[in-house]
């Protein structure tokens, strides 16, 4: 029925480069979103105008462009560096920019800026009084934040950061044009070589509904576990 | 004409990369992407708006398949879907011979099926969206001014679902901007596919592709300007008034 004609063991290594390059340009982009909604909440104005520009200029630009940006630019500019800190102290190191570090990157770069926006409007909804009652508890700003504001603005979150999730996977795509062997790599060599496209493209295709899927699936839960102690319907 | 095209000339006089002739092809490549977005977009905007109706009805055999197809280009990269038509489209039976061939063997036919199909998916979600949200107010007042269903559905529902769906269609615009230059990756010299070819031509990446970024960020903000006046003007009435 569904011949992949031997190409089907490279499919699935494709696959599993994609799902790691998503979750690695994940991880960094939540990381990047959660210091850009602090910047754009805090109270200094420097880093509200830098993480506005940053918000601004990632949001203007398409994802392809930037990723090139950093792919064919990235290399040239951590050798300019580098070379610069072996003239000054003598420390030889090389920092190979390779297509998975460069989509990696690129995505969570792109997606730390949609994570901000993501991030700030669930901190803004959680209730000002649960704040001023954990400083009542005598709680540190450190505590209050992980014990209060964090789980209380995952909620509010969650809905946004699973849209972010899944557009963010069918960006990875594009991180086979700079060369990397994800799937979508894997089968267009494939369809090339075999001419038989229809059934490469399909095959990925339901691939990346399935990595959709069982995200849903999974953010679903996640959603169940936050939403605990605000009703059904919540 | 001649006397600007001098100036020009001699402004870029001192710079190896920027000359006319690299300007040229960021110029045609702007007219490429600007046509490619626009075309997909008015083409996926007049298939969107029955989509969004079969896909808000209550029978099966029209709301399904409707969102099959929205499920799938909604679930899939745009890239996929662009292979699947680039590379698949040789292989369509006969196709070779048809009178259709010289039109479909150019990467700009290819790219914008694929492009219109990929925002006909997600505008007919927008759609559907606005029109469910609807208030139930508005379409009964409708039924008792003696409103057929299809009357309701021109005058009420579809008038007032468009102004619902202005703010996500604008970002789904801007999506459509930026994922246009992927169009570069089967050929195409759009945008990106200019300042592709002059980083290759002259091993300049800032200079390429900071260019470009930077026209795509004054397509983004005209865009992004123009649906926010379209915005102030057709939601007028819901202003508050001082």
């Amino acid at each position: 029925m569904l011949d992949l004609q031997g190409y089907g063991p490279r499919l699935l290594e494709g696959a599993g480069v994609t799902l790691a390059l998503a979750v690695l340009s994940l991880i960094l982009a939540l990381v990047l979103g959660l210091v850009t909604a602090s910047a754009k909440m805090s109270h200094s104005t420097v880093a509200h105008r830098l993480a506005t520009l940053y918000t601004t200029l990632i949001r203007g630009v398409p994802d392809l462009v930037l990723m090139m940006l950093l792919f064919f630019g990235g290399q040239i500019g951590v050798n300019a560096l580098t070379d610069s800190l072996y003239d000054a102290t003598g420390i030889d190191i090389f920092i190979n920019i390779n297509e998975f570090v460069a989509g990696v990157v690129t995505i969570g770069l792109i997606f730390g800026a949609y994570m901000g926006e993501t991030f700030r409007g669930a901190f803004m909804a959680v209730d000002n009084g649960q704040i001023e009652a954990g400083k009542a508890y005598g709680m540190t700003p450190r505590l209050v934040f992980w014990r209060i504001r964090f789980p209380q603005m995952m909620r509010h979150a969650l809905p946004g950061l699973s849209n972010n999730w899944m557009v963010l996977l069918k960006t990875t795509a594009l991180v086979s044009v700079i060369g990397l062997a994800d799937m979508v790599r894997i089968a267009a060599e494939a369809s090339k070589a075999t001419r038989e496209p229809f059934t490469f493209m399909l095959v990925v295709a339901a691939l990346y509904l399935m990595i959709a899927s069982v995200s849903e699936w999974i953010f679903a839960r996640l959603q169940k576990r936050y939403s605990i102690g605000y009703g059904e319907d919540d | 004409m001649q006397a600007l095209l001098d100036w020009l000339d001699g402004l870029l006089a001192d710079n190896s990369i920027f000359t006319l002739q690299t300007l040229s092809y960021y110029g045609d490549g702007l007219v490429t992407t600007v046509q490619l977005v626009f075309l997909s977009l008015i083409i996926g905007l007049v298939m969107a708006v029955p989509l969004a109706i079969g896909r808000s009805s209550r029978r099966g055999v029209i709301k399904w398949p409707i969102f099959l197809y929205t499920y799938v280009f909604r679930g899939t990269p745009l890239l996929v879907q662009l292979y699947l038509i680039y590379y698949g489209v040789v292989f369509v039976e006969g196709i070779q011979e048809s009178w259709l061939w010289p039109i479909v063997k150019e990467p700009f036919v290819p790219a914008l099926v694929a492009f219109t199909l990929n925002t006909a998916a997600y505008t007919t979600e927008i759609f559907r969206g606005a029109i469910k949200a609807t208030p139930k107010g508005e379409i009964e007042a409708a039924r008792a001014y003696g409103m057929s269903p299809m009357l309701a559905l021109r005058r009420i529902v579809i008038p007032s679902a468009f102004r619902r769906a202005l703010p996500a269609y604008g970002n789904e615009v801007i999506f459509m901007l930026h994922a246009s230059a992927i169009a570069s990756v089967v050929t195409l010299m759009d945008l990106t596919g200019a300042a592709r070819f002059i980083y290759a031509r002259f091993y300049a990446p800032f200079d390429a592709f900071l260019f470009v970024a930077a026209i795509y960020l004054c397509l983004t903000f005209t865009v992004l300007y123009f649906f926010r006046f379209l915005e102030k003007r057709l939601m007028a009435h819901l202003k508050p008034l001082n």
